[in-house]
């Protein structure tokens, strides 16, 4: 079994194996699973991001109001106007935000790895299609190559706000996230590990502070910034940029970060935005005198 | 190792809007109804910290007591748990304790019903992935990667070679097993991770077997 990235690139590279592979292998084995078994289940949380992505195009509200109908909007601005960041880059921002917005609307999705940050690695993930035009099984891959590395961080540091921040959560999932695009794009199993750690050292430090503790303010903002960061990062590994850090290192910065984080910017809803005035007055409009 | 599957990590499906709030919180309360092993009819649950703080928003009330209902991470009913636990006859009291604890996302359970009460503490680590750390007043620490069967028995000789005896007639191998008591001589829990499911005929053997006070299981 993996513990550290370096082990998982080390395994896919003596092997000639791509990173999911590791990971499809891992699981057969400790799971006690056949290939079939392990890839119906995976398919069947693609076919829930993609659902949620779709009902999200439509349309949503959660049930307070703060979040809802932003993934529509930019839709909407990508066909009236050419995106200043482009088309790719901001379709997965729409996309990730729009699976966040289901989440908020208690709709059903896929955690990945929480549901607080379960936009970007969907978002992400049908936005480059559009470009790489991979089969399914590559997109099956995808969540593979993502979980793999995301395996690594549950097991070394967190990946719950309430236990080490925001980074833990969107810094995770954008750094995952980073890693399988990589791979769709024909990246070497360093090079996956390269933009893992660069998403994540862009995310070091980011806070888990919800307005009157709900999973939407900032939420469903961060997913969108923690997808555009996945590609940019992807990009820059691709381009051939290494991270002067070693990957590992880096999850032991974000674990030790977390560490030293207080209470109130752990997912508790009193400190960071939640402690603005605005945020505050939020807290009260939705809670009333119940907060 | 806290994870062994790439499907805590991608995963679990699940109604919004909280992996640790929502799916966690569900999957504590779903671990503490198999403990009790039938429908509880009353639960009085003490919320510490990041739960304590934001369980409102969270859906983490509900998600409780859909757990508590038997509902998985994904049971489309969960939003309405609240009410469906009312009309199921099941009064659910929330505290919101102050008290220090380890973890942020802790949650103490006192659930029962005319048969049974037990008390248990559970932890949602992140992703939707859960420990319960405490059951009656006897430390553990049950993951729920493996199924597990919880003997509490008496503190005697012998008592934990009957339970191997039954175990190894039925061809089933322990992976992981601990035993914590409170005194000697006194209560004991005896806890079996599994590698396989246990059946209803082992469980009916062990129930029987000399100093055994109750057993219960929890499948994966």
């Amino acid at each position: 079994m993996f513990r550290t990235v370096a082990e998982l690139v080390e395994i896919a590279e003596n092997e000639n194996i791509l990173i999911s592979e590791v990971m499809i292998r891992q699981e057969m084995d400790v799971k006690e699973r056949t290939r079939e078994d392990i890839f119906a289940d995976m398919e069947r949380n693609l076919q829930v991001m993609e659902k949620a992505i779709e009902d999200s195009l439509k349309g949503v509200k959660s049930v307070t109001g703060l979040t809802g109908g932003d993934a529509v909007k930019i839709q909407e601005y990508m066909k009236e106007k050419t995106p200043l960041s482009g088309n790719l880059l901001l379709d997965a921002v729409s996309k990730a935000m729009g699976t966040n917005e289901v989440n908020a609307a208690m709709g059903t999705i896929c955690a990945t790895p929480t549901a607080g940050s379960a936009g970007v690695v969907p978002g992400t993930l049908f936005a480059v299609k559009n470009q790489l035009n991979p089969t399914r099984e590559q997109m099956i891959r995808y969540l593979f190559t993502a979980g793999a590395f995301g395996f690594v961080v549950a097991n070394n540091a967190f990946i719950s706000g309430a236990a080490g921040g925001c980074q833990a959560e969107v810094g995770s999932a954008g750094a995952m996230a980073s890693a399988a695009i990589v791979e769709m794009a024909g990246g070497t199993p360093q090079q996956s590990a390269e933009a893992f750690a660069m998403t994540l050292k862009n995310m070091l430090g980011l806070v888990c502070d919800p307005v009157a503790g709900l999973v939407e303010v900032p939420c469903v903002k961060r997913n969108a910034g923690g997808s555009a960061l996945a590609i940019v990062s992807a990009d820059m590994a691709l381009a051939g940029v290494t991270s002067r850090i070693p990957c590992d290192e880096v999850i032991g910065a974000m674990y030790r970060i977390g560490k030293t984080m207080p209470s109130a910017l752990r997912e508790t809803g009193e400190g960071g935005l939640a402690d603005t005035p605005t945020g505050r007055l939020l807290k009260e409009k939705i809670f009333g005198s119940l907060a | 190792m806290k994870y062994n599957s790439v499907f805590d990590i991608i995963g679990p499906v699940m109604i919004g809007p909280s992996s640790s709030h929502t799916a966690g919180a569900a999957r504590i309360g779903k671990a503490a109804r198999n403990l009790l092993g039938s429908e509880p009819s009353f639960a009085k649950i003490h919320l510490y910290e990041s739960f304590a703080k934001t369980y409102k928003g969270h859906g983490t009330d509900f998600a409780l007591a859909g757990g508590l209902l038997g509902f998985e991470t994904d049971d489309p009913r969960m939003s309405k748990a609240l009410e469906i636990a009312k009309e199921r006859g099941l009064s659910i009291e929330f505290i919101e304790d102050t008290s220090a604890v380890s973890h942020p996302n802790t949650a103490r359970l006192i659930i029962g019903n005319e048969e049974n009460q037990i008390e248990l503490v559970g932890i949602s680590i992140g992703g939707g992935k859960v420990e319960i750390t405490e059951l009656n007043g006897f430390e553990l620490r049950l993951s729920g990667n493996h199924p597990a069967i919880l003997v509490t028995h008496n503190d005697r000789f012998g008592a934990i070679a009957s339970v191997a005896t039954i175990l190894s007639k039925h061809k089933i191998n322990i992976g992981h097993m601990e035993v914590n008591r409170k005194d000697l001589g006194k209560e004991a829990l005896m806890v079996i991770e599994t590698d396989q499911n246990v059946g209803e005929d082992v469980m009916d053997e062990l129930n029987k077997a000399q100093n055994i006070i109750q057993v219960s299981m929890i499948a994966s």
